[in-house]
């Protein structure tokens, strides 16, 4: 409890009014709170709800609010004979595993490094971190040109080590969705540092040193100390980039628009051509519902596998 | 920590590192090579890092002069930018507050469903949220980006994080000199939150101007169009003119590129934070 004594005698000189100080703490706190609270109502659970109530529907927007049909559970049942959606969500388990325990590999060794081994450490930090901030859509439009497939440099560098038929990437149906992970782990790799250096400053150098002084090799420190020590880090970052990695959008609409043929598209990807390309709100309503169902499934993990989230 | 000597080991380590982020940011330095060429140069192999014809000054008036207003492009999303992260540092600052240092009812009740609230991704509202803009009259304004962008659980969270450590006994010594809630609010609270205060604004800074989907969805006229809708309209324009595109990759990296160098620190310790307690 906040309230101290010296408050409450301050306070306590004018009883009589109705607004007493508990009361007009009570008024302050709600005051304080409305603004979030109705707008997170507004933006976040209303539409939620609604798009509940959507999924059971099948609502053209151009017909506008009368065209609604109460169709039950239509949609879910389609969805799941839709090669489209189901390509999507195959799509978006390869993303994941393509780039999660890539990126997080690449971020714990290259950390580790970081932390133990170099001099101006904050200039690496900051040069790793630099694609996290760039404009993912700038950054897109020149991976694009980097992955022309006749004139780009990557081509040009493979051809020059003898690969006579270099992947066409992007507009390729086997290459368009490794090469959106590529970037992907790009952009992302100096957030997964900058996380796993915040945890590895969390351990106590003391026992670096004694297992330096029982002889303990660097690789042999990162082995027994480092990574079991980083568990809650490791653990935090499988599953935030596990739904960041469901969420993504921004590039494939930008590069590929989900092709060739549909190679690269992903679940977000189809909420957008459902919903805003061809107007069936109903139908992916019922997609942003199984997304929202795969990242509740993912984070109720990490709540029931996690009880010092109590500490808050 | 103590200084140590210089480790021989650990200079050639720092070495090879500073050749891998070279390498890292390669990308990044194509780019600015690229914009400063030629179209023909831009794919002479091998790269022509420095170029030989310069054609810098025709690329920028490409970007910035040309029949796409680039330039307006920029004050949008300025002007969205700016005006999210302030709303967004008020409401969350007053979220906080509420739920680190005042006592009312529901207060926990409501602190847990915020944690609950951060877990609703954005991408499954995108539907239902265009519905309600539209039926509002703000489909293709940027009052409905300000409007989608200003509330933040994270931010509220972070914010809160701060404030509930900081010392009753100061809030208690405003008390006594009669100042009410809001004034501790306004006059204590908020200036010893600075630093996290930074380290949001930047942060939803950042966010805002990169946000590609939201404006996709909300936006239909050009002369409203953000950096990123603005990319994806010149990709459409100019799209074969990889000189031009990488200038305007550059205009759209650039600014932020330095406000973040310059604020780096307050960046990196927030998503470090971020991440940490999340």
């Amino acid at each position: 409890m906040s309230e101290s004594a010296v408050t409450r005698k301050t306070t306590g000189a004018e009883p009589k009014t109705y607004w007493t100080r508990k009361r007009r703490e009570q008024l302050a706190g709600w005051l304080f709170i409305a603004p979030e609270v109705i707008g997170m109502l507004v933006i976040a659970v209303f539409p939620l709800l609604f798009s509940l109530f959507l999924s059971l529907t099948e609502w053209n927007l151009v017909g506008g609010l009368s065209a609604i049909h109460f169709v039950g559970m239509d949609n879910f049942v389609e969805l799941f004979r839709d090669n489209r959606f189901l390509l999507a969500l195959k799509n978006n388990v390869l993303f994941t595993i393509g780039t999660v325990p890539v990126t997080m590999l690449l971020g714990v060794v290259l950390s580790a490094l970081i932390h133990k081994k170099l001099y101006a450490k904050t200039f690496f930090k900051v040069a790793f971190f630099v694609p996290y901030i760039c404009s993912t859509v700038a950054i897109a439009a020149v991976w694009q040109a980097l992955y022309h497939p006749s004139k780009g440099p990557i081509n040009q560098i493979l051809m020059q080590i003898g690969l006579s038929e270099p992947p066409r990437w992007l507009v390729d149906t086997s290459f368009s969705l490794i090469a959106i992970m590529i970037i992907y782990v790009w952009q992302l790799l100096g957030y997964q540092i900058i996380i796993f250096l915040a945890g590895m400053t969390n351990i106590p150098e003391e026992l670096y040193e004694a297992a330096t002084i029982d002889g303990a090799s660097g690789i042999g420190q990162f082995r027994r100390i480092t990574l079991p020590l980083l568990g809650p880090t490791t653990f935090f970052l499988a599953i935030t980039s596990t739904i960041s990695s469901f969420k993504i959008f921004d590039m494939i609409k930008f590069l590929t628009d989900g092709g060739p043929n549909y190679s690269s598209t992903v679940i977000v990807y189809q909420i957008y051509e459902e919903g805003f390309e061809r107007f069936k709100m109903g139908y992916a309503s019922a997609m942003s519902w199984v997304l929202f169902i795969i990242i509740m499934l993912v984070t109720s993990i990490t709540w029931m596998t996690q009880n010092r989230k109590v500490h808050y | 920590m103590t200084m140590r000597k210089f480790k021989t080991g650990n200079l050639i380590f720092t070495a090879l590192f500073a050749l891998l982020s070279v390498f890292f940011l390669m990308p990044l330095v194509w780019m600015l090579s690229a914009a400063s060429k030629t179209e023909k140069e831009v794919w002479t192999f091998p790269i022509q890092w420095i170029p030989t014809d310069w054609n810098l000054v025709a690329n920028f008036k490409a970007v910035w002069m040309g029949d796409v207003a680039f330039g307006l492009f920029y004050m949008n999303s300025i002007k969205i930018a700016l005006i999210s992260t302030i709303a967004t540092i008020v409401i969350s600052a007053m979220a906080g507050y509420a739920l680190g240092k005042l006592d009312f009812k529901g207060r926990t009740l409501i602190f847990t469903l915020m944690l609950a609230f951060m877990m609703i991704p954005e991408q499954a509202t995108l539907v239902p949220r265009y519905i309600m803009i539209k039926e509002l009259g703000l489909y293709d304004s940027h009052a409905a980006l300000i409007l989608m962008g200003m509330f933040s659980s994270y931010f509220t969270f972070l914010l809160r994080q701060f404030m509930i450590g900081i010392h009753n006994d100061m809030l208690e010594a405003a008390e006594l000199d009669g100042a009410g809630f809001f004034r501790i609010f306004w006059s204590v609270v908020l200036p010893l939150s600075r630093p996290i205060l930074a380290t949001v604004g930047i942060i939803k800074f950042i966010w805002t101007w990169n946000d590609y989907q939201g404006p996709l969805i909300m936006l239909n006229s050009t002369k409203l169009y953000t950096i990123p809708l603005g990319m994806q309209f010149f990709k459409e324009e100019f799209g074969t003119q990889i000189s031009v595109m990488m200038m305007a990759s550059v205009a759209a990296i650039l600014p932020l590129l330095i406000l973040f160098l310059a604020l780096q620190k307050q960046v990196i310790d927030g998503i470090a934070i971020g991440g940490v307690k999340g």
